[in-house]
Order: structure tokens, then sequence, then C-alpha cells
């Protein structure tokens, strides 16, 4: 159903072979399949049209490097793009408290509860003693799930009096004060950036517990409306980052670049799977191949 | 303004456009490019895709008609149109097994189906047949106790075809009228899960000819262009016979399924519109344009 990207711009810089620069007419065909290519990765329509005026900015002028022919040296200006924008700031935890607690945030069936123990099974790996923190209580069963997979992996559940989010999680800091836990994991329910009393809670959570990490939990499959959702969970609660599940499957991810274009910050983590070990860190130079529709001809270009 | 902030800006002016509506810009007006340009970016924006989009526009150019909207409207209702009826058959049960990728609100819909049925008189027998995902059994269950449905369950890690089967031999003993099958939520993309699906509707097949008699995809409103290769690949594997479109009480529109009954003829047949299990409508074309445009 896609076309690689690469594919189609040799097909439009064929003419050109032999024209030592890009320029404003020779690119603009080029241009539009690159818009077209993100637009079906579901890069944010706003996004494309910013990143695109950008793309042509560097590219226009720019030598035609011997080694290249015009539409690999193009590809080359759009894939750096790519990276310089996903790739921005380093995406590593930053966890300075003790206990330090990290709290999962997102819409609803997003991959909260998973990537709860997947966290939490990661970190042990790295010597962190975690508690995982039951915090959803509205969704049917949530508390269930999270103490099957926290047992699982055996790794302790919190889910103190069952009802209240809030008082959960003062249980949950209580506990932990003087004991061998330095990591809190919060697991949230899943709700809508416009529920206002449900964003509201999620404050409340942040002020109570000082988290370290404010990570929002996007999946991969999910189209234009991504912006508004991370804008609003960014604006409320100024995450520190996201973690991009369910990428074991075949969307192309460009919500990846429309919300670290938009916000500012990093994806830490990616899920590759249903099970807990499907947990990898991320790469953007993968990911940005990727939404382009293309894994092979850039390790070419890497090579060339 | 640093760019991040300029960029904000801009969206949430954006948004503004979006609110104030389309329909103040195109009300009684003739197709101007403007006009055209300004509705490629809506429909873009609420993940129609592009080729559905191209073709929406093509059609809106031909019709040179004095009112853009209203043709617009037009154009997409046509294009959604199909016989709203269910398939449900001469005799119960009449069974539906409920199937999609992960997280998109099957479980949910399942239980918001049994209270739709249960509303107009009929008995109602759930089947847990997603025995993978920790605690979806227990899920369905609380379901079951607050929709006052039967659910037929196994254990964690169990054949799903074989409680499929327990839960339409159970309903068909009992003379129940309607048996709905929740499934775990698979990509499909993973080979063996799909072959999993495909057992679980012969195994219901054999217990009663011809069934299941609908199967539904439920796609999350927030989708973008991927529902469309699930669509796709879902109808190939196992014969869906509708969608069922969640989470539409958010700001995404789930413009994807235009291209989804466009290029696969799949009718949309219920949207989901919150998390109770009243939350659930049948399928209106006339609203869903509305809302999708506005
Ligand atoms: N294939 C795949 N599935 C995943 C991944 N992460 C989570 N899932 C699945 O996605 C579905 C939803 O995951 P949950 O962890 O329950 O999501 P949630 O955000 O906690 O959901 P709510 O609490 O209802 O908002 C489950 O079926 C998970 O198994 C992933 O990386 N890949
Ligand atoms: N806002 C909103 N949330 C919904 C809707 N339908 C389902 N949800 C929520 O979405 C999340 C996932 O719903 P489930 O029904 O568990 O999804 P599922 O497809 O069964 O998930 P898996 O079995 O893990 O694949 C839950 O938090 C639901 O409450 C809806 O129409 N609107
Ligand atoms: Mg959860
Ligand atoms: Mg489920």
């Amino acid at each position: 159903m896609f076309e690689n990207l690469q594919e189609r711009l040799s097909k439009i810089f064929r003419s050109l072979t032999g024209q030592g620069r890009l320029t404003e007419k020779n690119i603009n065909e080029a241009v539009r399949q690159v818009k077209l290519s993100l637009l079906e990765a579901d890069v944010n329509f706003k996004v494309v049209k910013e990143f695109i005026d950008s793309v042509k900015a560097k590219a226009l002028g720019e030598e035609v490097l011997k080694s290249f022919t015009p539409d690999q040296q193009f590809v080359k200006i759009v894939r750096d793009e790519l990276i310089n924008i996903m790739g921005k700031s380093a995406a590593t935890l930053n966890l300075r408290h003790h206990p330090s607690v990290i709290m999962l945030v997102g819409l609803q069936g997003s991959g909260k509860t998973t990537t709860a123990a997947k966290l939490a099974n990661y970190l042990r790996k790295s010597g962190r003693t975690v508690l995982l923190v039951a915090a959803d209580t509205y969704r049917p069963a949530a508390i269930d799930q999270l103490e099957k997979l926290g047992k699982s992996i055996q790794i302790p559940v919190l889910t103190g009096d069952r009802k209240n989010p809030l008082i959960i999680v003062q249980q949950a800091l209580e506990y932990s004060k003087n004991s061998q836990y330095n990591t809190l994991i919060f697991d949230t329910a899943g709700r809508l950036h416009i529920d206002e009393e449900m964003m509201e809670e999620l404050q409340q959570i942040k002020q109570l517990s000082n988290p370290d990490e404010i990570l929002m939990v996007v999946d991969a499959m999910i189209g234009q409306d991504a912006v508004n959702s991370a804008l609003e969970f960014d604006k409320r609660l100024n995450v520190t980052g996201f973690i991009v599940t369910k990428m074991d499957g075949d969307a192309r991810g460009g919500v990846i670049l429309s919300i670290t274009h938009i916000t500012g910050k990093p994806v830490k983590f990616i899920g590759v799977g249903e099970k807990i070990d499907a947990f990898e860190q991320f790469h953007p130079d993968r990911v940005a191949a990727r939404i382009l529709g293309m894994g092979d001809v850039l390790s070419l270009i890497e090579k060339a | 303004m640093g760019f991040f902030e300029r960029l904000k800006t801009g969206l949430s002016r954006a948004r503004k456009a979006l609110f104030e509506g389309l329909s103040q810009i195109l009300k009684g007006s003739k197709i101007s490019d403007e006009i055209l340009e300004e509705l490629e970016e809506r429909l873009l924006m609420a993940d129609v895709g592009y080729p559905t989009t191209e073709y929406i526009i093509e059609q809106l150019k031909q019709s040179k008609t004095n009112d853009a909207l209203e043709t617009l409207k037009e154009i997409m209702i046509d294009l959604l149109s199909f016989d709203s009826k269910l398939n449900s058959p001469d005799q119960p049960p009449f069974v539906i097994t409920v199937v999609g990728v992960n997280g998109t609100g099957k479980t949910t819909t399942v239980a918001k189906l049994a209270a739709y049925f249960q509303s107009t008189g009929k008995t109602v027998v759930l089947g847990a047949a997603d025995t993978f995902r920790a605690a979806a059994i227990e899920q369905l269950r609380e379901w079951g106790e607050r929709t006052g449905s039967t659910v037929i369950y196994h254990s964690e890690g169990a054949d799903s075809a074989a409680v499929a089967f327990d839960a339409v031999s159970h309903a068909k003993a009992r003379e129940k009228d309607v048996v709905i099958i929740d499934t775990a939520g698979r990509l499909h993309t993973k080979k063996n899960l799909m072959e999993e699906l495909k057992k679980v509707h012969r195994v219901i097949g054999k217990v009663v000819p011809g069934a299941p008699h609908e199967v539904l995809l439920v796609i999350d409103a927030t989708t973008g262009q991927n529902g469309l290769v699930q669509a796709k690949v879902f109808k190939e594997m196992v014969d869906v016979t509708g969608i069922v479109i969640t989470k539409l009480d958010g700001t995404a529109k789930g413009g994807i399924s235009l291209a989804i009954k466009k290029e696969l003829n799949l009718p949309i047949k219920f949207i989901g519109i919150g998390e109770g299990a009243e939350d659930l409508k049948p399928f209106d074309a006339k609203e869903f344009v509305e809302a999708l445009i506005d």
C-alpha cells in the first residue's frame, strides 16, 4: 500500500541526474512526495507543513555530493531533520528522590498498566527496588490486572484502599518512606484530555507525590488527534517524556514526530509486544526510517 | 517566542478554527480553490486519509454546486450509507464476536452490546474468550454482573475456542437470544493470533451453522491510517461484517472509517461515546458527518 519514499523520489529525480544542485524547481515535486509520505505515516498535518518548510530551506542550494545521487541527498536531508527533532534531548530517566516516583498517564487503552509492569521489570534489572502502585480505581478489574502482572514478575503491587486514587497514592508514599523500595510506579486510569475532573485528579496526584518522571503512554497507531491530547497532558502536568506502545505492529509511528515536535519532550521507551520484556530504548534513527517507509536504503546512505 | 511556543499558539488557533466550524465557511457558498484547500485540510486532520480526501474533493468539484456545505455532506453521507439491519438469524441464538487490535475497547463494547440487547428484552450470554490478557476474564465478569448477563469463562491461559464453544452451546441449550464473544486484542500482523481467531469462528460455526452472524471490528476513533490496514486484514481473515468506532467522546473524529467504508465496503454499525454500559449508539451517518466536519 505504501510506496517506499526512495522509490518515489528516484523516479522524480531520475530526470535531473547531472544537475549539481538542489533548486526550488527540481525539489518541488520531491517535497510533495515527502509530504504525502509523512501524512500516510500519520504525522500531524500542521507538523508536516512546518517540517516541509524547514527541509526545503535546508535543501535549497545545497551542493549535491559526488557520492550521492540527488534523491539520496534529499532523503538524507529529510532523515537528518527527522532525527534532529525526535532525538533532541537525552532520553534517560532522571530519578533523584528517595523514593523516586514515576507516574504513567494517558488516554484509555494506550498501554499504561502493561507498561507499568514492563518498566518495573526494566528498572529492577538496573538494581532498583520497585513497588507498583494501583491507582486506577475506575476501570473494571484494573487493580486485578496490575496485581497479576506484578505477581508474574515478582514485583509487589500496592493496592491500598482500592477506592480512592489519592488515598492510595498517600498510602504508597507513607509505606515506602522507610522501606527498601526506592522507586514507585503509579498506574493511573485512562482518561480523555478534555475530561476536566479526571485531569485535575492527575494534577492532585502530582502535587501530592512530586514525581521525578511523568511519562505519557501513547499508542503508535494514533492519528492526527495525538497532538491535542499530548499538548493537554503536557500543559496540565508538564510531562517529562513519552512511551510509545504497540510498535510491534505495522503502524509507521508518525505520532513520534508529531508529539516530540510539538512538546519538545523526548520519547524515552517503546513497547514492542504484550509480554513484559517487550520493551526497548528509543532509537530515533530507526524510527526515522520507519516513518519514511524505508529500512535498507538508509543504511546504504549511512555507508556512502 | 521560542519555536515550540510559536507552534503551540499556532495549534491552539487551529483548534479554535476547528470549533468555529466548517459550516461558517462553507454555508451557501460556491466552490473556490480556497474552500477546497480548507476542506482538504479538515478532512486530513480528521484522519480521513489522503486518497479518500482527494476522492471527496473530486466529487465536490464535479458537482458544480451552489452550496458547498450541503453537497459535501451529501457526498459523505452517501459514502457511509448502508443497510443498517443487523444480520440476526431467524432462529436464536444470535452470535456476535467482537475483534480488534489491543486496547480499542472490545470488552467494554461487549458490555455495551449486552446492555443494548437486554434493553430490548433479550437474554444475553457473554463468552470470555480473551484468556490471554491479565484479568481480562475478571473484567468481563464484572461487566456481566453490572449488566445482568451470564458469563461463560474458563481459566487464564485456556483455549479461547473452547470458551467460545461452551458459551454458544450454553446459549443454544438454554434458548438464550444473544451470545457475544469477547476476544483478546491482537495486532493484525500476528499470523498465529489471527489463525487462533479463525479457529474460534470455526468452532462457533460447528455449534450453530452460519454463526457468527456478526463479526464486529472495534476501531478506536483516535486511530490513524493504520485503521485501514487493520480493517483489511481482519476482513480477509475473519469476514468482518461491521465496524464499531469507540471513544468518539474525545476530540478525535474517527475519519478513517470513511476510508474503510470506501475501500472495503465495511459499514459502521455502532459508535461508542463513553466508558459506561449505556454509552453505545447505533450509527447514524448524518450525525456522524456533521460531527466530523464541524
Ligand atoms: N502488541 C502490543 N500490545 C500492547 C503493548 N502494550 C500494551 N499492549 C496491549 O494493549 C492493551 C491495553 O493495554 P493496557 O496496559 O491495559 O492499557 P491501559 O492504558 O492501562 O488501559 P486503561 O487502563 O483501560 O486506560 C492490552 O491488550 C495490552 O496487552 C505493546 O507494546 N504491543
Ligand atoms: N472514553 C471512552 N473510553 C472507552 C470507550 N470504550 C472503551 N473505553 C475505555 O478504553 C479502555 C480499553 O477498553 P477495553 O474494553 O478494555 O479494550 P479492549 O479492546 O478489550 O482491550 P484489550 O482486551 O486489552 O485488547 C478502557 O479504559 C475503557 O474504559 C469509549 O467509547 N469512550
Ligand atoms: Mg490500565
Ligand atoms: Mg478486552
